[in-house]
């Protein structure tokens, strides 16, 4: 059976991983590289990587960083943060990358998505949308969450499905780095309305939280930085969990 | 030598770097001098069919990898390069392959989430294929595609997982193997694959 998949996003500036509360207080916690290795012994299924600078000498930065990763790791990584053409997504499709994260771009360029989806293949195309919540219905922020956009979430995520996108990575800006739980209502209402695997991003603060969001919320995935940064859970006692609620993890 | 097709579809580099973590002595290459000598052949890919055929015929590596084959050297292809193996494909019309497994490449179901995308179990269906050598029954690999290879003779089938549907995950004919997964993004169990295709052509 597909597994359920538990993916580690580690935030990169300037080439080193930080954390922070709210956005704030930056601390480094290590290499790209060594910190990848480490989840993926742990059994990380995927990681993340988003560069959250995002300059042009960080993206050199990343082209690089993402060759030591490659060379290191055998499971898959997504990496993101201010990608915006097809040669960007090129470059770190050939330093190694599996799969490149656009958001901002997708938005702006409506060919980018599209483009992109034919010239490397759907399946390493992932689609990030950041949704923030308006009475019953969620709108499309981007540039990191400060920009709204007249996009609906829903329709956004049908949008890019249309346009090729192979998966969705999908965040609640409500609840990032709240630890108190995903936005189910928004992951199954986004999961419901297209046909590609989505990931829930925002909001993790323990087992229940991914165990919700994979069963009521829909998600094929569950995406989560500061349990596992934090060392307040690990992935394995995480996929444990799971297991034993009956949901297929590979353990 | 393993020599790893270059013909610019995707992130073959990460097939190499999996074999040089092995120490396998392995070039990616598209010379046909270099494929005619090697000790056995890998053909990865990702994208679509139709243009990974024209990148293969093209420069005629197409040619050379049958040639290849008749004389016993050994063929991994991965994920598309599994496809491309096969006589003909649905993905965007009908397209023909390189025919060294008889079969069909057809799409998902219209009702599964499609790409199949992430960690599946295989079901060992020939525990004689070397590939297997060492491997656990319902072992997890990692997977990303949206059509799959219906070989046309069952005793080609070494392999299954169930999405959906049971759908044929390795296949093997001869010298010729074939993985619908990324066995160099399956973690361990991927490497020891990689690895029983080095030691089946003699590569330590």
């Amino acid at each position: 059976m597909l597994a359920r998949r538990i993916i580690p996003c580690l935030d990169v500036k300037e080439g080193r991983v930080v954390k922070g509360t709210s956005f704030r207080g930056l601390r480094d916690a290590g290499h790209p590289v060594e910190t990848g290795a480490k989840y993926s012994r742990e059994g990380a299924d995927e990681l993340v990587f988003l560069d959250i600078t995002a300059t042009l000498e960080s993206r050199e930065t990343m082209v690089d960083m993402v060759r030591r990763v490659a060379d290191r790791l055998s499971i898959p990584f997504t990496v993101g943060g201010g990608i915006r053409k097809t040669d960007d997504m090129a470059r770190l499709l050939a330093a190694g990358a599996d799969k490149v994260s656009i958001n901002t771009a997708a938005v702006r360029d409506d060919e980018l998505v599209s483009e992109a989806s034919r010239t490397f293949g759907s399946q390493c195309i992932v689609v990030a949308i950041d949704g923030l919540k308006q009475d019953d219905s969620w709108q499309v922020y981007v540039e990191s969450g400060n920009t709204p956009t007249d996009w609906d979430a829903v329709e956004w995520a049908r949008e890019v499905e249309r346009r090729g996108a192979g998966e969705i990575l999908l965040t609640s800006i409500d609840e990032d780095g709240q630890q108190t739980g995903y936005d189910i209502e928004f992951t199954a209402a986004v999961a419901d309305a297209v046909s590609i695997p989505v990931i829930a991003s925002g909001g993790a603060g323990g087992p229940q939280d991914m165990y919700r969001v994979l069963t009521d919320g829909r998600a094929d995935a569950a995406l989560a930085a500061s349990i596992f940064h934090y060392e307040t859970y690990s992935i394995e006692g995480v996929k444990h969990y799971l297991s034993e609620r009956g949901l297929p993890v590979r353990l | 030598m393993i020599a790893v097709v270059d013909y610019r579809v995707g992130n073959i580099r990460s097939v190499l770097t999996a074999l040089n973590r092995l120490n396998v002595e392995a070039a990616l290459t598209d010379d046909p001098d270099e494929l005619e000598t090697a000790d056995g052949i890998i053909l990865p890919g990702v994208g679509a069919f139709a243009a990974a055929m024209d990148e293969l015929r093209n420069p005629g590596l197409d040619k050379v990898m049958r040639q290849a084959v008749q004389r016993g050297t050994p063929l991994l292809g991965i994920c598309l390069g599994m496809q491309v193996l096969f006589s003909k494909s649905e993905e965007h019309g009908e397209h023909s392959g390189l025919d060294l497994i008889a079969g069909r490449v057809k799409r998902f179901d219209k009702n599964l989430t499609v790409p199949h995308m992430g960690w599946n179990q295989v079901e060992i269906a020939r525990p004689d294929c070397p590939l297997f050598d060492g491997i656990e029954d319902e072992s997890y690999f990692y997977f990303a595609h949206s059509y799959c290879a219906a070989p046309a003779e069952e005793e080609a089938v070494a392999g299954r997982t169930e999405y959906g549907t049971k759908f044929c995950s390795v296949a093997w004919r001869g010298t010729v193997f074939a993985t619908q997964f990324h066995p160099e993004k399956s973690g361990e169990c991927g490497e020891h694959m990689l690895g029983n295709f080095a030691d089946f052509c003699g590569e330590e």
